[in-house]
C-alpha cells in the first residue's frame, strides 16, 4: 500500500528572478520506506515537504507518486505539522474523522473507523471531549489519528514533535514508525533533531542551504525498536553529525551561490 | 446580608445540601438587585421633586407609581402587544437583511486582501454616518414607511455585522486552511465545516452589537409616518399628554432591549468554542 515517491529534478523559486530556494533535487523514496530530512533552518525542508503534499507546485520539475504527477493535495498523502491545528469547535472524534467526512463518508461509519484508531493511540476515553482540554501530546495524537484515518499511502511529518515534552516525544518517535511499518506507509519526516532522524528513519537525507539541495545521505540499518542508549545508535548519530558538519560549514552554501551566479552570467552571455 | 451567609453555611453543613445552588443563585442576584433598587429610588426621588415643583407638577405622572399603573393597564388591556410586535418585526427584518448582506461581504473582505483594501475606506466612511441621516433618502426611495424604516435599520445593522465577520475571517488560523486542504476539502466543505464555524463567534458578536444599535435607532425611526410601533406609541402618548403611558413605554423599550441583548449573549455562549 505504501507508495513510491520520486522527486524529478525539482527547482523552486518563490518569485521570478529570485535565487532558487530549492535546486535540482532528484531522489526516489521506495514504498514503505521511512526517510528523514535534516538541514539548517530555512534551507527549504518545509518547502519540499509541501510539494510532496501537493500544497505547493515546484516551478521546475515535479513530484511523482507511483508515477503520477502530484498537482493538488490529496488525503492519500497526508501531512502533519508542528502544531496539531485541531478544530476547537469539533470533538476529538469529529476532528479525527474529518478527512473521511470530506470524502463523503457517512458520519456513523467514519466514527466507527476513527474509534479504532483512537483506541490504538490511547485516546478512546477522550473521544467526546473538547480538543482544547487535551495536552499538547494528546492533541498531536489526535492529529495523527486524523492523518491515518484516510488510509494514507504517504505520511509527511513537518517537525511534528518539536513542541512536545521529552517523554511524549520519545514515545511518539517510537510509535509512529511502528504504525507506518504496520500499515506499510511511506513516511517522510522533517526534523532539526539528529537523534529523531536516527530513531525514526531508514535513511537520512541532508539538505544544504542557499540553494536547498540534497547533499548527503546516510542509511540507518538499526533494528526496531531503537533505543538511544544502544551503541549502534550512538555511533550512527556521531557519523551523521560529522557528515552534517562537513556538508554544512556555511562554505558549501556560499560556494553554491557563486556557482549559480556564474551559470547565470554564462546563460546571459 | 450576614444572616444570609449564616443560612448558607448552615444549609451546606446541614442535611439539605440541595439548597446550596439556590442560595448561590440568590447571592449572585444581590448586586443587580442593589442596582435596580437604586435606579428605582432615583426615579422615585425625581418624581417627588417634579411633583413638588410648581413649574413642573404637570409632569408628575412620570413618577414610578403612575408609570407602573399605566404599564399594568397596557398589558392587561393587551394594547401593548401589537405595538411590540410591529417594532420587533421591523428590527428582525432589518437584522435579517443586515446578516444577509453583512456576513457574505464580511467574509469576502476578510478573505480577499484586495477586497479589504478597496472596501475599507468607503465602508468606514459609510459606517460613521448615523443611520438616521439616511431618513430623507429612505423616504424618497421607498414606497412605504415600513420599508423606509427597515432600510434605516439595515443601515444600522450591516456595519457591525460586516466588520465583525471580516475580523473573524482574518483571525482564522492559516493552518486550519492548510490542514483542511490537505484532507481533501472542497470549496463548499471548507466554507461549511471550517470558515463558518470558525467565524460564528465573531458573527454573533457583530449581531449583538447590531441589535443594540438597531434597537436604539428604531424608536426615532418610528417617529416617521408609521402608525404602529413603540416609537409611534411614544409620540402618540406625548401628543395626548399621557405621560404615565409614555413612561411605561420607555420602560417597555428598556426591558425588551435588555431581553434582546440577553438572548444574543446566550447565543454567543452557545456558539462560542473558545475555552474560558
Ligand atoms: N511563501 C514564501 N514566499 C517566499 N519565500 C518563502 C516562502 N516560504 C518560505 N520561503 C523561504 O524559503 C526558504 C525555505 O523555507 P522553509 O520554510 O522551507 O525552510 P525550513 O527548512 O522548513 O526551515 P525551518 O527548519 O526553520 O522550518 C526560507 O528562506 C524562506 O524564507
Ligand atoms: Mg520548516
Amino acid at each position: 500500500m505504501g507508495a513510491t515517491i520520486s522527486l524529478d529534478y525539482i527547482t523552486h523559486r518563490f518569485s521570478r528572478g529570485a535565487a532558487p530556494t530549492l535546486e535540482k533535487i532528484e531522489n526516489r523514496i521506495e514504498p514503505g520506506e521511512m526517510v528523514a530530512l535534516i538541514g539548517r533552518s530555512g534551507c527549504g525542508k518545509s518547502t519540499l515537504l509541501h510539494m510532496l503534499a501537493g500544497l505547493l507546485i515546484p516551478s521546475e520539475g515535479c513530484v511523482r507518486v507511483n508515477g503520477h504527477q502530484v498537482s493538488r493535495p490529496s488525503a492519500k498523502w497526508n501531512m502533519m505539522f508542528q502544531k496539531a491545528s485541531l478544530y476547537p469547535w469539533m470533538s476529538v472524534r469529529e476532528n479525527a474523522a474529518l478527512g473521511l467526512l470530506f470524502s463523503g463518508m457517512a458520519k456513523a461509519e467514519a466514527f466507527s473507523r476513527v474509534d479504532e484508531l483512537l483506541e490504538m493511540l490511547g485516546l478512546h476515553d477522550k473521544r467526546d471531549v473538547n480538543v482544547q482540554s487535551l495536552s499538547g501530546g494528546q492533541q498531536q495524537r489526535v492529529a495523527l489519528a486524523r492523518s491515518l484515518a484516510t488510509d494514507p499511502e504517504i505520511l509527511l511529518l513537518d517537525e511534528p514533535f518539536s513542541a512536545l515534552d521529552a517523554f511524549t516525544r520519545t514515545a511518539l518517535q517510537e510509535e509512529v514508525p511502528a504504525i507506518c511499518r504496520d500499515l506499510d506507509i511511506t513516511m517522510v519526516i522533517v526534523t532539526h533533531d539528529i537523534d529523531e532522524a536516527i530513531a525514526m528513519a531508514d535513511r537520512v537525507m541532508i539538505m544544504s542551504q542557499n540553494p536547498g539541495r540534497i547533499v548527503g545521505e546516510l542509511d540507518v540499518e538499526l533494528p526496531w525498536p531503537r533505543r538511544h542508549m544502544d551503541a549502534g545508535f550512538q555511533s550512527l548519530r556521531d557519523q551523521l553529525m560529522t557528515q552534517f558538519k562537513e556538508t554544512d560549514d556555511g562554505l558549501a552554501g556560499r560556494k553554491a551561490i557563486t556557482e549559480t551566479t556564474d551559470d547565470d552570467a554564462e546563460n546571459a552571455a | 446580608m450576614s444572616t444570609q451567609t449564616t443560612q448558607a453555611l448552615s444549609g451546606t453543613s446541614g442535611a439539605q445540601v440541595n439548597l446550596a445552588p439556590v442560595i448561590s443563585w440568590l447571592a449572585a442576584l444581590r448586586y443587580p438587585a442593589i442596582g435596580i433598587t437604586t435606579l428605582l429610588a432615583l426615579w422615585w426621588l425625581g418624581g417627588y421633586v417634579v411633583a413638588n415643583d410648581p413649574d413642573m407638577w404637570a409632569f408628575a405622572n412620570f413618577a414610578p407609581a403612575p408609570t407602573f399603573s399605566a404599564l399594568y393597564d397596557l398589558v392587561a388591556s393587551g394594547d401593548i402587544w401589537p405595538t411590540i410586535v410591529s417594532s420587533l418585526y421591523r428590527v428582525l427584518i432589518g437584522l435579517f437583511w443586515g446578516v444577509v448582506i453583512g456576513v457574505p461581504v464580511g467574509v469576502l473582505i476578510g478573505y480577499v486582501g484586495t477586497a479589504m483594501k478597496i472596501a475599507n475606506v468607503p465602508f468606514q466612511f459609510l459606517r460613521m454616518i448615523s443611520p438616521l441621516a439616511w431618513m430623507p433618502i429612505a423616504v424618497l426611495a421607498f414606497a412605504t414607511w415600513d420599508a423606509a424604516i427597515i432600510f434605516l435599520l439595515v443601515m444600522a445593522t450591516v456595519w457591525p455585522i460586516m466588520f465583525s465577520t471580516a475580523h473573524g475571517v482574518r483571525r482564522i488560523d492559516p493552518n486550519w486552511f492548510k490542514v483542511a486542504k490537505n484532507l481533501g476539502a472542497s470549496g463548499p466543505q471548507m466554507l461549511r465545516r471550517i470558515i463558518l464555524p470558525a467565524i460564528m463567534t465573531d458573527v454573533m458578536a457583530g449581531i449583538r452589537l447590531a441589535v443594540g444599535v438597531a434597537w436604539v435607532v428604531l424608536v426615532p425611526a418610528e417617529y416617521l409616518g408609521v402608525t404602529s410601533g413603540l416609537g409611534y406609541a411614544i409620540n402618540d402618548a406625548r401628543d395626548t399628554l399621557a405621560y404615565d403611558t409614555l413612561a411605561a413605554i420607555v420602560l417597555v423599550i428598556g426591558l425588551i432591549g435588555y431581553g434582546l441583548d440577553t438572548i444574543c449573549g446566550l447565543l454567543i455562549k452557545r456558539f462560542n468554542w473558545h475555552v474560558e
